[in-house]
C-alpha cells in the first residue's frame, strides 16, 4: 500500500496528493508519469507526476474530478492509501540549457509542468511561464511556479485573472515584449496543445507537448495509447508521454480520448447514484 | 491383459451457453472417469511421452497414482517436475507433445494425459494445501524478472534448490499472461492464483508493480547483492498491420482487449471500473490461440457476429485444433483467405467497415506454410464495428535497453546459449518469449526450466 502523506484541495475539482512512494521518488525525473489503482476493482490510472522528494519518499500528483476513478481518487484522506502505485514510467524531459523557455500549464497540465520548469530553471535557462485557466477561481499552483520561474503570465478564458484569453494569448503577449524563445513546453487539454503547437508552427519554435492518452498496463503491451507523430504510430507510454508538438496528430489524439466516453458517463452515473444510497 | 478402453471426453458446458458466460467451458473429469481414463496407460518402460514434455512431467507415474486412487499422491509426483501443473493441465498442446507420443496413438487414440493432469493438479487445492517441504538455504538470492510462465517456473525450481528467489513483476498481479491474456473462460485465475501461492508457500517472494529498467535495472539488482538473474519478460510489444484505419475508435491489439477483459475484469464492467467496448460485429485479425480467446471473449461481451479473419486455410491455422473447435461450436465464423488492406471509418472515427482481399494459397513459404497470394480485384468491404489485432508481438525493449552487455537478435529478442539460457552477460540468464518470440506457455516453461538447472550449477560453481 502507498500511503496519502499529504492532502490539499488546490481547486473546487482538483486534489493534491503526496503519496508515500519511496523506491519510485528515487528514480523518477521531470516528464515521466505513474500508474495508481485506488482499490481491487479499481482501474489502472496514468498520472503524470508533479513533484518528488527523494529524502521524504514521496511522489506529488494532482488529480482532477473528471469521470469515476478520478472521483474515487479525491475522495481519498490523509488516511488513506493506494493499493498500486507503479512508475516511473515513459522517457524524462530532455533537460538542457536551451536559453529562454516558456513552460505553458492549462488547467490541470500546470501540475506536470512544474517539474519541468524547476529543471529547466536549474540549468539556467531563462524560465517564462504562461498558466492558464478558465477562470481564476480553478487556476492552480501560482504560487509554487513563481518560484520556479523568472516571469509568470497568466491567461484566464473570462479574465478574472491575467490577460484575458488562452495561453496561445499569453505566449503573444511574451514574443510582444521582444523575447526570442528557443523552446515551449506545453501541457493541458488537447485543444490548448494543438493550439500552440500550430501558433509556433510557423514561428519555428521548438515545442513539446505531453500527451495522455487512454492507458491500461503504461509498459508498452497494450498499445492503447498509441498516438500518431508525423504519421508514425507511437505508444505514449514507453516512446513518450512527450512528444514533438508539431508532429502530433493532435484530431486523432481528441477521437481517441473519446473511445470510452459511454462507458465513463455509465460509471460515473452509477457513483451519483452510489451517491444518493441508490442500488442497481 | 488390460481391458481396451476408448479414451475419456471431459464433459464441456454447452456451447449455446458458456457462449454467453466466462465460466470455464472444460469441467475436468470425475474420479471415476480419471481412473477408468489412467488405466489406459500402458506404462511403458521407455516412456516416450516424457520425453516430449519440455518439463519432463513423470507422465507415467503420477498416472500410475491415479490408477491407485492416490490422487493428493499423483499431485506430488506432478510438482516434482512441474511448478504450474493445473495451468499445463488447461492450455498446454498436448496433442503436438506428450500425447503425440503416446503408443496407443498408433492404432487408437492416445491416453488423455492433459487431461489427467488436471483432474491430479486440481485435486490437491480442493483437499487443502499441500505440504511444502523447504529445503536448507544455499544463501545464494536469484532475481527472476517477469512473474509469467517462464519466470514463475524458474523460480519454483531455483526454490526447490534452496535459492533465496525474489520475482519483480510489472503488473499489479503475478501470473503474466496467464492473468492478462489467457481468459477466464479458458483458465480460471483462481487456478493461476492459486500456483502461485502455492510458490510463495515454498518462499519465493513476488513484487508486483516493479518494473525492471524504470525502478531498478539489472545492474543494480546485481549490486544489490543477487547472485544471478533470469530474465522472463515476455513478448510485450504488440504488432499491428501497418494498414490504414488501425488508429480509429473500436480497434484493438488482442493484449489491450484482452488485458481489459481478464487482467482488468472489464466483462464484469462497471463493478470494475476499467471499460470495454465490443461492438455487434467483431473482426478479429489472425489465427492463433490468442486470435481464438479475442473472438470468444468477444461473444461473452455481446457481440452479435464475430469473424476471425485470416489469409491462410484452415491447416496453416497456428491455433490449436480444440481451440478453434470450441470457438466454432461457440459461433465464431471464419473468414479464410482473407486479408483486410484498410479499415474504413465515419465521421466520428469510428471503425465501420473492413476492406479485404481474397487470396488463394501458393507456393510454400520459408515457414514451409504455403503462402497466400492476393487475388487481383478481388476486394469487398466486410461490415463490422469492432477490430481485434491478434497478428503477435514482438519483444518490449523495456529492460533490455536498460541492460547493457546483453546481445540481443536483429528483432530485438535475447540471444542465449540453447542448452543453459546463459545470456552474453555474466550471471544473466533469459527464457520464453522474450527468446524465442511470442510461442506457447509450456515451452516458456521448459526455458524456466532449463535456466533454473543452469543457475543452481552456476551458483554452485561461484
Amino acid at each position: 500500500m502507498y500511503k496519502v502523506a499529504n492532502r490539499r484541495q488546490l481547486a473546487p475539482s482538483i486534489v493534491l496528493f503526496e503519496v508515500e512512494a519511496p523506491e519510485v521518488a528515487q528514480k523518477v525525473e521531470p516528464g515521466q508519469f505513474v500508474i495508481v489503482r485506488t482499490d481491487e476493482k479499481g482501474e489502472r490510472i496514468p498520472l503524470t507526476v508533479m513533484d518528488f522528494d527523494r529524502t521524504k519518499g514521496t511522489i506529488t500528483i494532482v488529480v482532477q474530478d473528471v469521470g469515476y476513478s478520478s472521483a474515487i481518487i479525491n475522495q481519498m484522506t490523509e488516511r488513506s492509501a493506494f493499493l498500486d502505485f507503479i512508475g516511473p514510467l515513459g522517457v524524462p524531459t530532455e533537460i538542457e540549457n536551451y536559453g529562454t523557455v516558456v513552460c505553458i500549464g492549462g488547467g490541470l497540465g500546470i501540475a506536470p509542468i512544474y517539474p519541468i520548469a524547476r529543471a529547466l530553471k536549474e540549468v539556467g535557462n531563462q524560465v517564462v511561464a504562461v498558466l492558464g485557466s478558465r477562470s481564476a477561481d480553478l487556476l492552480i499552483l501560482e504560487e509554487e511556479m513563481r518560484a520556479v520561474s523568472h516571469e509568470v503570465v497568466i491567461a484566464t478564458n473570462d479574465g478574472s485573472a491575467g490577460v484575458q484569453g488562452f495561453v496561445t494569448d499569453g505566449l503573444a503577449y511574451i514574443l510582444n515584449q521582444g523575447k526570442t524563445i528557443n523552446a515551449v513546453w506545453a501541457i493541458g487539454p488537447v485543444v490548448m496543445m494543438k493550439a500552440v503547437a500550430e501558433f509556433t508552427k510557423p514561428l519555428g519554435i521548438k515545442t513539446i507537448v505531453s500527451m495522455n492518452p487512454v492507458m491500461v498496463d503504461g509498459t508498452g503491451m497494450c498499445g492503447a495509447c498509441r498516438v500518431s507523430i508525423g504519421s508514425e504510430t507511437k505508444f505514449a507510454c514507453v516512446d513518450g508521454p512527450e512528444f514533438d508538438g508539431h508532429l502530433v496528430d493532435f484530431d486523432l489524439a481528441m477521437q481517441r480520448l473519446s473511445y470510452f466516453k459511454d462507458e465513463e458517463n455509465r460509471a460515473r452515473a452509477r457513483l451519483q447514484c452510489n451517491h444518493e444510497g441508490g442500488h442497481h | 491383459m488390460k481391458e481396451k478402453a476408448t479414451r475419456h471426453e471431459m464433459p464441456c458446458q454447452d456451447p449455446v451457453i458458456r457462449a454467453h458466460n466466462f465460466d470455464e467451458v472444460a469441467l475436468g473429469y470425475s474420479k471415476e472417469t480419471a481412473v477408468a481414463e489412467a488405466k489406459r496407460c500402458l506404462q511403458c518402460k521407455k516412456p516416450l511421452c516424457v520425453g516430449s514434455c519440455p518439463v519432463e512431467v513423470l507422465i507415467p507415474q503420477f498416472i500410475k497414482k491415479i490408477t491407485e486412487e492416490d490422487f493428493a499422491g499423483a499431485g506430488e509426483v506432478l510438482k516434482e517436475k512441474n511448478s504450474l501443473p493445473a495451468v499445463c493441465g488447461r492450455v498446454c498442446p498436448q496433442e503436438s507433445q506428450c500425447e503425440s507420443k503416446c503408443v496407443l496413438g498408433i492404432k487408437d487414440e492416445p491416453v488423455a494425459i492433459g487431461r489427467l493432469e488436471r483432474f491430479a493438479a486440481d485435486y490437491q487445492p480442493a483437499m487443502g494445501k499441500s505440504k511444502v517441504s523447504v529445503p536448507a538455504p544455499t544463501g545464494k538470492r536469484v532475481a527472476i524478472i517477469g512473474a509469467g510462465p517462464a519466470g514463475l517456473t524458474c523460480a519454483g525450481d531455483s526454490a526447490k534448490k534452496g535459492h533465496a528467489v525474489t520475482v519483480f513483476e510489472a503488473l499489479h498481479v503475478a501470473g503474466g499472461v496467464l492473468m492478462y491474456g489467457i481468459p477466464q473462460f479458458r483458465l480460471p485465475k483462481e487456478v493461476v492464483q492459486s500456483e502461485i501461492d502455492n510458490l510463495k508457500a515454498m518462499g519465493v517472494e513476488i513484487k508486483v508493480n516493479t518494473v525492471v529498467g524504470k525502478i531498478t535495472s539489472v545492474d543494480e539488482l546485481m549490486a544489490e547483492g543477487y547472485d544471478a538473474v533470469f530474465l522472463g519478460t515476455g513478448a510485450g510489444l504488440p504488432n499491428f498491420m501497418g494498414i490504414p484505419g488501425e488508429n480509429l475508435n473500436g480497434v484493438y491489439s488482442a493484449n489491450e482487449f484482452l488485458t481489459r477483459a481478464n487482467l482488468m475484469k472489464a466483462y464484469r464492467f462497471p463493478e470494475y471500473a476499467t471499460p470495454i467496448k465490443v461492438g455487434k460485429r467483431v473482426a478479429v485479425l489472425g489465427a492463433g490461440n490468442v486470435a481464438m480467446d479475442g473472438a470468444r471473449t468477444s461473444l461473452r461481451l455481446g457481440a452479435k457476429e464475430v469473424y476471425i479473419v485470416y489469409r491462410r486455410s484452415r491447416t496453416e491455422m497456428p491455433a490449436r485444433v480444440e481451440e478453434v473447435e470450441h470457438a466454432e461450436e461457440e459461433g465464431v465464423k471464419l473468414y479464410l483467405l482473407t486479408n483486410p488492406i484498410k479499415l474504413n471509418g465515419d465521421d466520428r472515427g469510428w471503425v465501420k467497415s473492413m476492406t479485404c482481399l481474397r487470396h488463394e494459397l501458393g507456393e510454400p513459404d520459408e515457414s514451409g506454410r504455403r503462402s497466400p497470394v492476393p487475388i487481383p480485384g478481388s476486394e469487398f468491404d466486410l461490415d463490422v464495428d469492432t477490430v481485434i489485432v491478434a497478428i503477435g508481438q514482438g519483444p518490449n525493449p523495456l529492460l533490455t535497453k536498460s541492460t547493457p552487455g546483453l546481445e540481443l537478435n536483429k528483432r530485438g529478442n535475447i540471444v542465449v546459449d540453447p542448452e543453459t539460457m546463459e545470456t552474453s552477460k555474466p550471471g544473466v540468464f533469459a527464457g520464453g518469449d522474450i527468446v524465442t518470440g511470442a510461442a506457447t506457455v509450456i515451452l516458456a516453461m521448459g526455458a524456466g526450466k532449463k535456466a533454473a538447472a543452469a543457475i543452481d550449477k552456476y551458483l554452485k560453481n561461484m
